[in-house]
């Protein structure tokens, strides 16, 4: 295989070749640091106040799809291929202004100013896609951007008057799409990229071999989780392995029976996909991150790190979804929930890797819910998180499939539940036995986030929504 | 017209900037060759006493060029905000709190100093912490500075004369300033004992005293610099002083320029924060709901050391009342000593803590009785012959039943409350609240020498013109006002004006910027150099052009002398060249105002700004879960400066009022760790945690009666305790379930899981 030792890229309006990339070198202190691009701020350094945002532009399927994202958790050696684009380089058709920045200034979106230019990234991304957006869009665009100063009502405003302040059609960014498109055409060579500490590998079976045969490497696909373990815990995360460009672990197959999903999709190219064969999903789904971590963040990646509270596992266990490792070229599957063994323990040998995630496609008779409940609606991590499968045949619980997440050292069935619920009549009672029984399976702990009285008291209360809502017929949220 | 006077509504100065990315914050100046780095390096206990402490690992580091420790402080190792001596840089031997400096790295990098911060060997002798208002309490923790008693009447008379009285509990929890931009500091040594230090601060003066003491120089060798602040909020009021400090002694001691910047979870954990109460109150009252006498002790965590705890808890307790009478008073404060972060400065400073136990005993009195707390309001606001409050002001510019009253009309909120309670009655899983609460909140620094400022305006021959004050622009607008208000005198348009950096060289002795009193002060000191000036100008064209001073007038860009008309610039070119000096130093100071601590009377404040507002909230019964539906609000700004600006801080302050309200939640373990030091685990409001509708209006007929600043009023603490009606729209969904007989008596914050425990509280009572 080809290789190379230095990373390429496009920032901004400039090709940028660079050699000496460390694994844990960030996005943002490149930019900061290195470039002098000041526009870009750190607020947090972990992903979640959005001060950061730029955006990435990456060539898949011969389309460039620009993605905000956070620089500060990004690592510098995954956006080879790419092209970077900083609030400096934003600029309306006359060199002025674009469309989202005057509307800022126009409904007076900025106080302090600092949270502004990651605001202005993740709106002129929505605009690009959407320049005429809801107002539960803009909420769902922002939910990866924190403002402490105006209440955010302004900044919606801003977002949803932008169209009246230009059109994509004449942004510069756009027109000059073909040209960039061909810049990264032509940097792509499916070479395998080695930086010292760190490496990109050249494809999936360049990845398995290498993995297989370093298997003490860190696997770094949307860098969300990992990203964290460099700017807060100070962690050395050489030898690295980054994955998240990697083409074949990004393909979503559901041709047949099941839904394939690759390891490396992000939840921003699964949630389309998911949504439509499971509608219940599509609320949960929405409330998970924020835009920015959610195109980076990988449902394997999520599955991978083997949290007690990552968002995917219950949900996806409730629908029966299998998990795909490889390592080497052995390739095996178990069901997910057989996966998680044990706190911070999974059923993964040395040098192997989660290749996919295999969800049944739907059967009919089964009813499904998915809930995240937290502190705060939106980019917030769960208290608890459910999910639920239902089978309701001649007006009797055929089968039950309930998973919980925050409730044990790993995303788990509460099978007493699901005991007292198979068999029984699909009624209020069975629900009811159901929240009693459930508090036989697990002994949830207390943090900041909930005490364990709290958690326990939620997963018995969802059965009671789960009847209310889908037997009863009730409004049981205040979302809904 | 000119462009941008007063009264207009005009974009933020620096607006093109913030959406540029060119704003440029301290992180952003350019760093000259050979800039150093500081790291702190903090403790990991919560008290205890240092046995020892072995940085040489830290110096063996790469990239490290030195440390300091409390040895290697030049002057004053103190920084304690009001000379109590309790603060030091770095302690010598005892811990007092989880993420307390022991010492700062200086590196090459940042990196490398942050790295090396974390390879000392520290040996600490732990001690018991002491972390919450009720273990302070328990064991008898000593106060951190003065308590204070407010007392009018005979409140145990009032308590035995009243038909009915209740005693109860409420705890009120913390916040984080989270202001997007952390703290920072920038130093750069220049000659002799030379120091200029940019930081974001809200308080310059205090950040270049607390340098000089801390160098063992006189004041006049440190420049402090603020262009603008990524947000402060009353989180950089004193707490800048630790890095302004670090950065100094480290500037002058490698002579090098030198940084600091902490990363978010370290700026959480060492800096203060709003303070958590614990209130506990006796409220006495009539049949009609009218309270007889009022009698509560508000204890608060103030952390290690006294910081602006003193006037904070004293704050509390001027605003215990809100906007109601009570005829027998007594309050007192317990400003306790705990093993925490000193706690510090926050947009209402103790008022909203204050105001929300007076909202609480309201809602105590409604629940009693069962009636609307609404009317319970009523039939308690100051009015006349009742109209002294607990320090013995007498109120006189009362204007809340006029807010209330358009409020209530205008948010339709007696159909609302019937709709709501007919919708309760059905016994769903959601179940609805609403509520309208007013807020009154007194403007001054309690601290009467706090209330003075000065401003430096330069004409250049040119015309355009130089605008410096006291005050720190940290996205509330103020420089923007100020500019106006220069616009305005000069009858200029306001690009004309340019606000400059705040630095201590220009203004000297200047106040925070806090209290709500940037525009009031800085404002009315740019004004009175202007008027320096115009007198200077007027003089000069009476001299030059034979005319009297009454036909000398500023048109918008012109000034008109007689029958002539002179453009702006060619005017200012005349009087340049007949030798008029265009320069003027302007200075303010609040008249009026007399408070004497001892006594617990004066009027401290020199007018109040009032507001009221309605909002309405969905609760869900099974989790906890909440949405805010609706809020109305109509909030007095007085004459509005820039009605556009005024808004912008009534919504942001509302949001992160409800944000303190709601999911701000500081959750510390029983070491003393705080657990929650950064956005991942601390939740402010984001944009879909908004009201889904929200109506902001200013009440546009109010008039400042007093002579401030063209007739307007402080608009930056007091639309942040509008949000108190979240919380109380919150308990009366919760009070539903019990069929409204009993006062949930939900604390702050108020937490999906608070409401479902208060809902579970109202099931097992049923």
């Amino acid at each position: 295989m080809e290789t190379r030792n230095h990373i390429r890229f496009l920032l901004n309006g400039e090709e940028q070749r660079l050699d000496k990339v460390r694994a844990c070198d960030t996005l943002l202190d490149f930019l900061r640091l290195k470039k002098r691009l000041t526009g870009t701020k750190e607020g947090c350094a972990e992903g979640d106040c959005g001060a950061c945002t730029v955006l990435v532009g990456r060539l898949r399927d011969g389309v460039l799809r620009y993605e905000p994202v956070n620089a500060c958790i990004r690592f510098l050696a995954t956006v080879d291929g790419c092209h970077v684009v900083t609030v400096e380089h934003l600029r309306g058709p006359d060199g002025g202004l674009n469309a989202v920045q005057a509307a800022l200034v126009e409904h007076h979106g900025s106080q302090c100013g600092f949270c502004t230019p990651g605001i202005v990234m993740a709106l002129y991304a929505l605009w690009m896609e959407e320049p005429q957006p809801s107002e539960a869009k803009v909420e769902q665009a922002l939910q990866g951007n924190l403002c402490r100063c105006t209440g955010y009502e302004p900044i919606v405003r801003a977002a949803m008057a932008a169209a009246e302040h230009g059109l994509p059609e004449a942004d510069p960014l756009v027109q000059e799409r073909a040209g960039v498109l061909a810049a990264l055409e032509a940097m792509r060579d499916r070479a395998r990229v080695e930086l010292g500490d760190a490496v990109l590998p050249g494809d999936v079976g360049d990845f398995a071999a290498l993995y297989a045969e370093q298997p003490e490497a860190i696997v770094v696909a949307g860098a969300t989780d990992v990203g964290l373990w460099v700017t807060k815990f100070l962690r050395d995360i050489g030898p690295a392995l980054f994955i998240g460009h990697l083409d074949g672990l990004q393909g979503i197959d559901d041709g047949g029976d099941a839904i394939r999903v690759g390891a490396g999709v992000s939840y921003s190219d699964a949630i389309p996909v998911l949504e439509r064969h499971f509608p219940h999903l599509s609320e949960y789904l929405a409330r998970i991150a924020g835009w920015q971590v959610r195109n980076m963040g990988t449902i394997g990646g999520n599955i991978a790190n083997g949290s007690p509270i990552g968002d995917m596992p219950p949900v996806l266990i409730a629908l029966g979804a299998r998990v795909a490792l490889r390592r080497g070229k052995e390739q095996r599957e178990m069901p997910l929930e057989d996966f998680f063994i044990d706190y911070g323990k999974q059923d993964r040998q040395a040098g192997e890797f989660v290749e996919a995630i295999v969800v049944p496609k739907p059967e009919p008779d089964v009813l499904h819910a998915a809930w995240k409940v937290s502190k705060r609606r939106d980019e917030d991590i769960s208290s608890v998180a459910a999910g639920l499968a239902v089978t309701v045949a001649n007006g009797h619980i055929a089968n039950a499939r309930v998973a919980f997440g925050g409730m044990a050292g790993v995303p788990k069935r509460a099978e007493q539940a699901e005991a007292a619920l198979i068999g029984a009549e699909f009624s209020q009672a069975a629900f009811e036995a159901a929240a009693k029984a459930v508090v036989r399976d697990f002994e949830p702990l207390s943090d900041w986030r909930a005490s364990a009285d709290y958690r326990m008291l939620v997963a018995q209360n969802l059965f009671r929504r789960f009847w209310a809502e889908l037997g009863a017929g009730e409004q049981a949220r205040v979302w809904a | 017209m000119i462009r941008g006077g007063v009264h207009q509504s005009l974009a933020h100065e620096s607006a093109e900037k913030h959406v540029t990315g060119r704003a440029e914050y301290c992180d952003d100046i350019p760093e000259p060759a050979g800039t150093l780095h500081a790291y702190l390096g903090v403790s990991d206990v919560a008290h205890g006493r240092i046995v020892s402490m072995d940085l040489a690992p830290v110096l063996a580091a790469e990239g490290v060029v030195g440390v300091l420790t409390a040895a290697d402080v030049p002057g004053a190792n103190q920084i304690s905000a009001v000379g109590a001596g309790d603060e030091p840089i770095f302690p010598e031997e005892l811990i007092e709190f989880h993420g307390q400096a022991l010492f700062a790295v200086i590196g090459k990098s940042r990196e490398a100093a942050r790295w090396a911060a974390t390879l000392a060997r520290v040996e600490i002798e732990p001690l018991e912490p002491v972390v919450s208002v009720g273990e302070a309490l328990d064991q008898g923790m000593p106060n951190v500075t003065d308590p204070l008693t407010l007392k009018r009447g005979d409140v145990d008379a009032g308590m035995s004369r009243a038909s009915n009285t209740i005693r109860a509990r409420m705890e009120i929890g913390g916040q984080e300033h989270l202001y997007l931009e952390g703290h920072i500091a920038f130093a750069i040594p220049g000659e002799d004992e030379d120091v200029v230090v940019h930081c974001s601060t809200q308080h310059p003066s205090e950040a270049q005293h607390m340098v000089a003491h801390a160098l063992g120089v006189a004041s006049h060798s440190v420049v402090v610099n603020v262009r603008r602040m990524g947000g402060g909020f009353g989180g950089k009021e004193s707490q800048m002083n630790l890095f302004a400090c670090v950065a100094a002694i480290a500037a002058k001691r490698w002579n090098r320029p030198v940084k600091i910047r902490p990363d978010r979870d370290q700026d959480m954990a060492s800096t203060g924060k709003r303070h958590d109460f614990q209130c506990r109150y006796t409220v006495g009252f009539d049949d009609d709901g009218r309270i007889e006498a009022v009698d509560a002790e508000l204890a608060a965590r103030c952390g290690f050391s006294a910081d602006l705890s003193g006037p904070v808890t004293d704050r509390a307790l001027f605003h215990a009342d809100n906007a109601y009478f009570f005829p027998e008073v007594r309050l007192q404060s317990r400003p306790l000593k705990t093993h925490t972060v000193s706690n510090t400065a926050f947009r209402g400073f103790g008022g909203p803590q204050g105001m929300v136990m007076g909202e609480r005993l309201i809602e105590e009195i409604a629940y009693a009785l069962g009636r609307d707390p609404l009317e319970i309001r009523k039939v308690n606001f100051y009015a006349e012959g009742r109209d002294v409050t607990p320090y013995h002001q007498q109120v006189t510019d009362n204007i809340l039943d006029r807010i209330v009253g358009e409020l209530e009309t205008s948010s339709d909120y007696q159909a609302r409350r019937n709709a709501i309670l007919e919708h309760n009655a059905a016994g769903g899983i959601i179940r609805k609240g609403i509520s309208l609460t007013p807020v009154k909140f007194g403007i001054s620094f309690t601290a009467t020498w706090f209330n003075q400022a000065g401003a430096l305006v330069h004409v250049y021959n040119d015309g355009s013109i130089m605008l410096n004050h006291g005050g720190t622009e940290m996205g509330q607008g103020l420089n923007t006002k100020v500019a106006q208000v220069v616009a305005d005198a000069f009858a200029v348009d306001v690009d004309m004006v340019k606000v400059t950096k705040t630095t201590t060289e220009k203004v000297p002795n200047t106040s925070a910027t806090a209290a709500s009193s940037g525009s009031d002060l800085n404002g009315m000191a740019a004004l009175n150099a202007c008027e320096q000036i115009k007198a200077r100008l007027v003089e000069f064209a009476c001299e030059s052009k034979g005319v009297e001073a009454d036909q000398v007038t500023f048109l918008p860009g012109a000034v008109r002398l007689g029958e002539d008309e002179i453009p702006w610039a060619d005017f200012i070119k005349s009087a340049y060249m007949a030798r008029v000096q265009l320069s003027a130093a302007g200075f303010y100071k609040t008249p009026d105002i007399h408070w004497d601590r001892a006594t617990g009377q004066g009027r401290p404040f020199f007018y109040y700004a009032y507001g009221a507002s309605v909002s309405e909230v969905a609760v869900d019964t099974l989790t906890g879960e909440y949405r805010v539906e609706r809020v109305d609000i109509l909030h007095d700004v007085g004459k509005s400066l820039n009605p556009a600006l005024d808004k912008g801080q009534v919504e942001g302050a509302f949001v992160q009022g409800m944000g303190w309200l709601t999911t701000e939640e500081l959750w510390w373990d029983s070491s003393g760790r705080l657990q929650t030091h950064a956005p991942s685990t601390y939740k402010i409001p984001l944009a879909s945690d908004r009201p889904r509708e929200f109506n902001v209006e200013l009440a546009e007929w109010s008039v400042n009666p007093e002579r401030t600043i063209k007739r307007s009023k402080a608009v930056g603490e007091p639309p942040f305790m509008l949000a108190m009606s979240v919380l109380e729209a919150l308990s009366m969904a919760v009070a539903s379930i019990a069929d409204y007989r009993e006062c949930p008596r939900l604390d702050a914050p108020a937490t999906p899981e608070r409401v479902l425990m208060a809902v579970e509280r109202m099931r097992a009572s049923q």
